[in-house]
């Protein structure tokens, strides 16, 4: 499904000034608190009404002010995960759940109930009140509450920001679950590059009301320049792997693709899955001859390909084996070891920086489980 | 004790037709009190804070005042009155349905502002995440606001039909003091004590006044807990 927006907006003294147009499974609005994020997905929605311009999902006009079409909120079918679960308190879970369900048209709920229960592991909580639920239980239920109304487009905004980060933990694989096994697409939300590493298939990246990138997840976040300050440690490549087998003695994985092969610890997936892994650029070291005694056990051979420099840094981009990989050392250490473009070198990875908080089940998942033909 | 439930057939008549005209006010201002509630609440127009003042006008004019006004307006002569007596056949002149708009109107500034509180705590974005499940503003209404302003409505209903039960100068002004008729409890008690040898039917339907009042208050108190943990407040 095509998603395509093109909208101006005002809010106040903000501006919003959007376009992009995006068919990725799970496409990640990202950027900074206030730059717009959650006034998009407010706009697919149809909570707010754009001043200007045009939403189109799946060949559906949802908005169009050059025509005046403007389709209410209840008929979008937007499956809406708000950052504050927003469970209704007077009715069970299980009443929660079948809320949205009642209102999908009879011939269109292909969202089972059985599955989705199953699927978000709340199978016991069905009979409760909301009030009773912790954070992660009620995020996890109001995931389903969307999901029974059989959406024709998921919003997630920000599900994961009230959480601590064991109840991340808990969630994300439902998330994954979510992308790879139903055919819905999603609009997530997040400032979270660990989270948009792991989730997003494509990631349009904004700031002060403006779309100022947006591609597939493995190039936007080799781009550290569109990093705020404080999260550009976390960028890096995001590679799809293999897992080709596990070395049981030292409790090590074999991963493979085309960069090469990494040794990763602690990954507890059956061989052939395919992974996600996110290398961060700050991990990478560089070389200019292979290195021996050295502890780091992943050493790839690479050629650069470009050199920003900034202050005290330079970003430095790798081709290895045909995947861009972006490294981030000191300026002095790339004046010291003379690199420039075209140079053959090594990019060494401590396998301990690639442990199982890095590598997530990922890539692509062909049949469609919970949702027959949506 | 005898004495006390020793109450003599102009006394009982006088406790039955109390109830019967506070039931009456009570559910007959309901649904106009759930919508002006609501205007009030949600509404943005012109003339807001008048219909405010309007509604609120019984609590704090004389209600002598407000049982002239109804005299005028909906009397035998008068041009609400008049019509309504033509063409639907409703009098309320001299009748107990007078009693009970009187007491309707009394009671409709309390029961509009509870019910209005009830609506302005509603959480608006509950309303929004079910308008995102597909369900149109009626469908809204009925399955997320009017449960969760149920406890709000229990209370404007009990504070009427208390306000009902009590009401005496309005009501003594617009339809007078008829027994059997518009004679209620305040109306009975006030005629007993202007008479020799009244006292004790007096005490009596006093007592019977407290009880009443103290039985609505406890029913309003179980109703709206039961309805505050129904609608996941408590």
């Amino acid at each position: 499904m095509t998603l395509a927006v093109d909208i101006r907006h005002r809010l106040g003294a903000f501006q919003l000034n959007a376009s992009f147009e995006t068919n990725g499974r799970l496409v990640a609005l990202f950027g900074p608190s206030g730059s717009g994020k959650t006034s998009i997905v407010n706009l697919i929605a149809g909570l707010l009404s754009p001043d200007a311009g045009r939403i189109v999902a799946g060949g559906r006009v949802l908005a169009d002010t050059a025509t005046g079409a403007f389709m209410p909120v209840h008929r979008r079918r937007v499956g809406y995960v708000f950052q504050d679960a927003r469970l209704f308190p007077h009715l069970t879970v299980a009443q929660n759940l079948r809320y949205g369900r009642w209102f999908a048209p009879r011939g269109e709920r292909h969202a089972d109930m059985g599955a989705v229960v199953e699927m978000l592991g709340i199978g016991t909580l069905l009979d409760r009140r909301p009030g009773l639920l912790s954070g992660g239980e009620r995020q996890r239920v109001a995931i389903g509450r969307a999901l029974l109304a059989s959406p024709l487009l998921m919003l997630m905004d920000e599900p994961l920001a009230s959480l601590d980060e064991a109840r991340k933990a808990e969630i994300m694989p439902y998330l994954e679950r979510l992308r790879d096994e139903t055919k819905i697409p999603i609009v997530y939300v997040s400032h979270s590059v660990a989270e948009v590493a792991r989730l997003a298939t494509d990631i349009v990246v904004l700031e002060a009301g403006r779309v100022v990138a947006s591609g597939p997840t493995s190039d936007i976040l080799q781009r550290l320049d569109l990093l705020s300050d404080e999260e550009r440690g976390e960028g890096g490549a995001v590679i799809d792997m293999e897992i080709a087998a596990h070395e049981a003695g030292f409790g090590m994985s074999l991963l493979k693709s085309p960069i090469g092969e990494l040794h990763v610890a602690g990954v507890d997936m059956p061989a052939g899955t395919r992974v996600r892994v996110r290398i961060r650029a700050r991990d990478i070291l560089i070389a200019t001859e292979r290195p021996r005694g050295l502890s780091a056990l992943n050493i790839l051979s690479a050629t650069i390909v470009g050199i920003k420099s900034d202050g005290a840094l330079a970003d430095v981009t790798l081709d290895c084996g045909g995947e861009r990989i972006a490294a981030r050392i000191t300026r002095q250490s790339c004046e010291m070891l003379g690199l420039a473009a075209g140079r053959p070198v090594f990019a060494v990875i401590k396998a301990v920086s690639l442990d199982g908080a890095s590598t997530w089940q990922g890539g692509e998942v062909p049949a469609s489980r919970i949702i027959g033909d949506g | 004790m005898d004495w006390l439930l020793d109450l003599t057939p102009d006394e009982w008549t006088a406790v039955g037709l109390s109830l019967k005209v506070a039931t009456w006010a009570m559910l007959a201002s309901l649904p106009l009190g759930v919508g002006v509630a609501l205007l009030l609440a949600r509404g943005e127009f012109w003339g807001k804070s008048l219909l405010n003042g309007i509604v609120h006008l019984p609590l704090v004019m004389p209600p002598v005042v407000t049982g002239y006004l109804l005299l005028l307006g909906f009397g035998k002569r008068g041009p609400i009155g008049a019509f309504l007596a033509e063409n639907f056949g409703i009098v309320f002149s001299f009748r107990w349905t007078g009693a009970a708009l009187a007491c309707a109107v009394m009671g409709f500034p309390l029961m509009v502002r509870a019910i209005r509180l009830s609506i302005e705590a509603v959480d608006r974005r509950l309303e929004a995440a079910a308008g995102t499940l597909g369900a149109n503003a009626s469908w809204v209404f009925v399955t997320i606001t009017l449960p969760l302003i149920l406890p709000g409505i229990i209370a404007g209903m009990i504070l009427s039909f208390a306000k009902a039960m009590g009401e005496f100068g309005a009501t003594i002004t617009f339809v007078s003091n008829i027994p059997g008729e518009t004679q209620t409890l305040p109306s009975a008690i006030y005629t007993l004590t202007q008479v020799p040898g009244g006292d004790a039917g007096a005490l009596r339907l006093t007592l019977i006044s407290i009880a009443i009042s103290m039985g609505a208050l406890m029913a309003s108190e179980v109703l709206a807990r039961r309805a505050a943990k129904g609608a996941g407040l408590r």
